[in-house]
């Protein structure tokens, strides 16, 4: 007898190239939602069917899917700065040093995320903060939307009135989550590049929770406004100044579609190496694999760790002219949409090396393999943090590696001060 | 009569202090000496001797040292004391008349240009439009001037034409058809170096040396090398020797130092003079509207706002580029530059010299396209747009000038096509027969490349370290070897391509 190793059977529910040509180059078989599946690349509003009480269904052994059941742990606005809180104050109660705190008391390693309350129940502690600097500039998100939408800022309590708790136009319908707001305390000061703010996206790959393993894709890439950053009152309402996401600069004037208004990571290092030096450079990129591996960590506890499940997520990073990365927001689902060639490689590739990782062989999964991934498939991504492999190293690991010896954030630096490319031809 | 070293020597010694008489170092060093005067260990009975030690103690006598050697990097040696000013510029005649044809031609251009749309060369802003411009003059890239009926002055391969056509009158090509004349398009006999010639010139370039940014295996481990170099390179800076650090880029700069190496080895010190110059080249531009900015504008438009590295930077080309085309100091270099600069007359007094005024201010007119990419990759260097300026400005009249203009000078443009053919004929003989065959002459494809150093083709940490050995060479003949050790490095792919845009 011939036996014939089955191929994969991929569903998705996004109709993107650069997934579809993946499936396609790794000869899986599309099949519909409903038949038998192995590997299923949903949107967000698919995963909470799957796990749902009501509607979902348990999932064998030979399936995979792209996200954890309560991701939003960690890719809601609100919910991650409540849970980054939670840990924090975790931290401080176990006497870690990792919770220390200066003299004004802010966190010194764990102060990645800007000052933010949840509207409308925070809404008197936020108004306390609030008159402590009256002339600062605080950012309104709503809790569950992306792409930018519904995001203003203010610098004025009477902007918010409806989010006061006493207020008479707060019904029942404010309360519930669709309504729900963060406010945050605006990064007015954000480091400029050609007069211009810019954000950076990165991706992080999470193939388990506990133990925690996650990766870092090298190239990572900075957004910019196309107005010249302003922090003047009059331009407050000027979304092309304060807000890069692609999906609100692609309507500006000044968008254009061959660079899409990015740059690589790799050239806001030589930028920022050559203008500002070497360590600090460093520095900055240590404290932004940091964060992320703390973000992570704050959520890991409370994550459901299904085996069945991997996750890519989109980090947005802000830099201040002060070279201290914040943490903005965490997308459970970063677009898969090009806006320019340059990106369409990117996200193919992505999508690529992503698969690699979470599907060994591009064989039917077992979702009980010990997802250690040999090294060589790790394609543009890095390891960022491997738990198993922290702890086998000792229990004061966590200290080491942030006093800047590159113990703990695995050889990110070596690597980068490493091996140069090959010239690259434009 | 042979000029003998001696005369030559003091011709230049004379020179250099001719031109350093006037500059402001000279002021600084006399400002230096009259307060050293109140030291005490000034004495009258050896008053020459203390102060030339404190001079020398205190760092002056090294700021002076650099200021001489970069005076040496700028100018050619002197000719014969009898030779007249245009041999300084240039010493073929033929090359002197054919730059001088090239630049009337572009002239005429730009005149017709101005009669078409009638617009004037030059006007006044009134006051509104002046203000207007002051305000915006941090983000002149968000304008859109109707920039349609502008063309560019010249597009390179009308460049590359008249450098084909080239010929020298004295030197009969019919009776010896030798190799090298029939094959590449570059017909005139200048001498260029030959391979063990250029090995010797970049010996640093060895195989056995170290460098930086190669990944390639290397007989020198990397890591050890980069911590040794890195190391050297900070000595290098805390001494602030030109002389020295020109030396030491030769191995490539670390990223970090690269920005204060270049400084150090074009005598950039941005002292507040230099900031009052450029704050007095902006108001020329805000009071002032040349034709030559809606060209500028075009070309920045249509380069650098398109690049994937460079569009972050185009507020600050406009800023530069604005206020370089005023800058009349950049007129000195013609003493040494073929060029001349193009006079235009104030209306209604054509011919009359005494109403003759250069045009642009700053003599240059060109197909701003070449030169825009050059200013781009060094924002990645220097973020004070008046260190910025000072920076582009002197690697212009350094080194990128001699891209654009027709000289024999061994770094011009056509020594270094005419050193890239070679190179390729001598030793990839069959390539370049094959490319020739199928009409894809392989300098129609590296011309812009050279002609733009290469910018806008590699990436630019790659570039930066071009640059790196075009700085410590003082040359750009390194820009034709890598034209040609492009071709080599595809050779293969090459010889099976049938068509000028395939190869490309």
């Amino acid at each position: 007898f011939m036996i014939m190793a089955g191929k994969v059977k991929w569903v998705t529910d996004i109709e993107k190239s650069v997934l579809i040509n993946n499936f396609e180059k790794r000869g899986w078989i599309q099949v519909a939602e409903n038949e038998d599946w192995n590997f299923y690349w949903m949107s967000v509003q698919t995963i909470r069917n799957v796990f749902s009480v009501e509607t979902g269904y348990r999932l064998s052994d030979d399936q995979i899917v792209n996200h954890f059941p309560n991701h939003y742990e960690l890719t809601r606005k609100d919910l991650m700065v409540k849970n980054i809180k939670r840990y924090r104050k975790e931290l401080e109660k176990e006497g870690s040093p990792l919770a220390e705190k200066d003299e004004n008391g802010k966190y010194i390693y764990l102060d990645f995320v800007p000052v933010t309350f949840m509207l409308p129940a925070d809404y008197n502690l936020f108004v306390e903060e609030f008159r402590k600097n009256p002339s600062s500039t605080w950012i309104m998100k709503p809790c569950g939307k992306a792409q930018g939408k519904g995001i203003f800022l203010i610098n004025k309590l009477s902007q918010i009135k409806k989010w006061s708790r006493d207020s008479k136009t707060s019904s029942f319908v404010s309360q519930s989550s669709k309504e729900a707001y963060v406010i945050s305390l605006y990064i007015n000061n954000p480091l400029l590049i050609g007069g211009k703010k810019f954000d950076l996206r990165l991706y992080v790959l999470v193939s388990t929770y506990r133990p925690l393993r996650c990766y870092m894709y090298k190239l990572g890439f900075c957004r910019f406004c196309t107005v010249k950053y302003t922090p003047s009152t009059s331009e407050l309402d000027n979304m092309f100044v304060h807000l890069t996401n692609v999906a609100i600069q692609k309507h500006g004037d000044d968008y254009n579609h061959i660079h899409g208004g990015k740059w690589t990571v790799s050239n806001l290092r030589l930028y920022l190496e050559s203008t500002r030096g070497k360590e600090v450079t460093n520095k900055l990129f240590d404290e932004i694999h940091w964060i992320i591996v703390q973000s992570l960590k704050a959520v890991a506890p409370v994550m459901n760790n299904d085996k069945h499940c991997f996750e890519c997520y989109g980090y947005d990073i802000i830099i201040d002219d002060k070279l201290k990365p914040w943490l903005i927001e965490v997308n459970a689902s970063p677009s898969l949409t090009s806006s320019t060639a340059n990106d369409r490689i990117l996200k193919y590739n992505l999508i690529n090396d992503t698969l690699n990782i979470a599907v060994p062989n591009g064989e039917i999964p077992d979702c009980k393999w010990n997802k250690s991934p040999p090294k060589e498939v790790l394609g543009n991504y890095e390891v960022l943090y491997d738990e198993e492999m922290a702890q086998s190293d000792g229990p004061d690991r966590d200290l080491r590696s942030r006093s800047g010896q590159s113990t703990g954030v695995k050889g990110n630096r070596a690597r980068d001060s490493g091996k140069p490319v090959l010239t690259t031809w434009k | 009569a042979m000029l003998d070293p001696d005369s030559g020597l003091s011709l230049t010694i004379a020179r250099i202090v001719q031109r350093l008489k006037g500059s402001s170092l000279h002021s600084q060093l006399e400002r230096q000496a009259r307060v050293s005067l109140h030291n005490p260990e000034i004495k009258l009975e050896s008053l020459k001797e203390d102060i030339k030690d404190f001079l020398k103690t205190s760092g002056w006598e090294k700021k002076l040292q650099n200021a001489v050697y970069s005076e040496l990097n700028m100018f050619p040696s002197p000719c014969h004391p009898a030779a007249p000013p245009e041999h300084m510029k240039e010493p073929l005649a033929y090359m002197r008349k054919a730059q001088g044809s090239w630049e009337k031609r572009i002239l005429k251009s730009l005149n017709s240009m101005c009669t078409e749309l009638s617009i004037p060369l030059a006007q006044k802003r009134p006051v509104s439009e002046q203000k207007e411009l002051l305000n915006k003059w941090n983000e002149m890239g968000t304008d859109e001037p109707d920039l349609s009926l502008f063309r560019p002055v010249y597009a390179p391969k009308d460049f590359l034409e008249v450098l084909m056509n080239l010929r020298n009158p004295n030197y009969e090509n019919g009776e010896q058809p030798s190799f090298r004349n029939h094959l590449g398009l570059i017909q005139v006999p200048l001498k260029v170096k030959d391979i063990p010639e250029l090995k010797e010139d970049f010996s640093e370039l060895g195989l056995s040396i170290g460098q930086l940014g190669i990944d390639d295996s290397a007989q020198v481990p990397p890591e050890f090398f980069e911590n040794e170099h890195v190391h050297i390179g900070q000595k290098v800076l805390a001494e602030q020797d030109s002389a020295a650090a020109q030396q030491y880029v030769r191995q490539g700069c670390p990223t970090a130092l690269r920005a204060d190496l270049w400084a150090l080895i074009l005598n950039i010190s941005n002292q507040p003079e230099d900031i009052l110059y450029y704050e007095q080249l902006k108001s020329n531009v805000i009071q002032h509207d040349l034709l030559v900015d809606s060209l500028i504008y075009k070309d920045v438009k249509l380069t650098a706002s398109n690049d994937d590295y460079y569009f972050v930077f185009e507020d600050y080309l406009y800023q530069v580029l604005l206020c370089f085309s005023r800058d009349t100091s950049v007129l000195e270099h013609f003493t040494y530059s073929s060029a001349t600069p193009p006079k235009s007359y104030i209306k209604g007094k054509l011919g009359m010299e005494e109403y003759a005024v250069f045009y642009p201010p700053n003599g240059k007119n060109f197909n701003y396209n070449s030169f825009i990419i050059s200013v781009a990759p060094l924002c990645f260097l220097y973020h004070e747009p008046s260190k910025l300026y000072q920076i582009f400005r002197e690697m212009y009249v350094r080194f990128f000038f001699r891209l654009h203009s027709i000289s024999s000078h061994p770094s011009g443009i056509v020594s270094l096509c005419l050193l890239f053919e070679t190179l390729l004929q001598t030793h990839l003989p069959q390539l370049f027969y094959h490319l020739r065959e199928i009409g894809a002459q392989p300098l129609r494809i590296s011309f812009k490349w050279m002609v733009r150093a290469f910018s806008g083709y590699l990436a630019t940490d790659q570039l930066l370290l071009l640059w790196d050995r075009i700085l410590g060479y003082n040359s750009l003949e390194i820009l034709a070897v890598l034209a040609a050790a492009v071709f080599a490095f595809r050779a293969v792919n090459l010889m099976e391509v049938t068509s000028l845009a395939a190869a490309e």
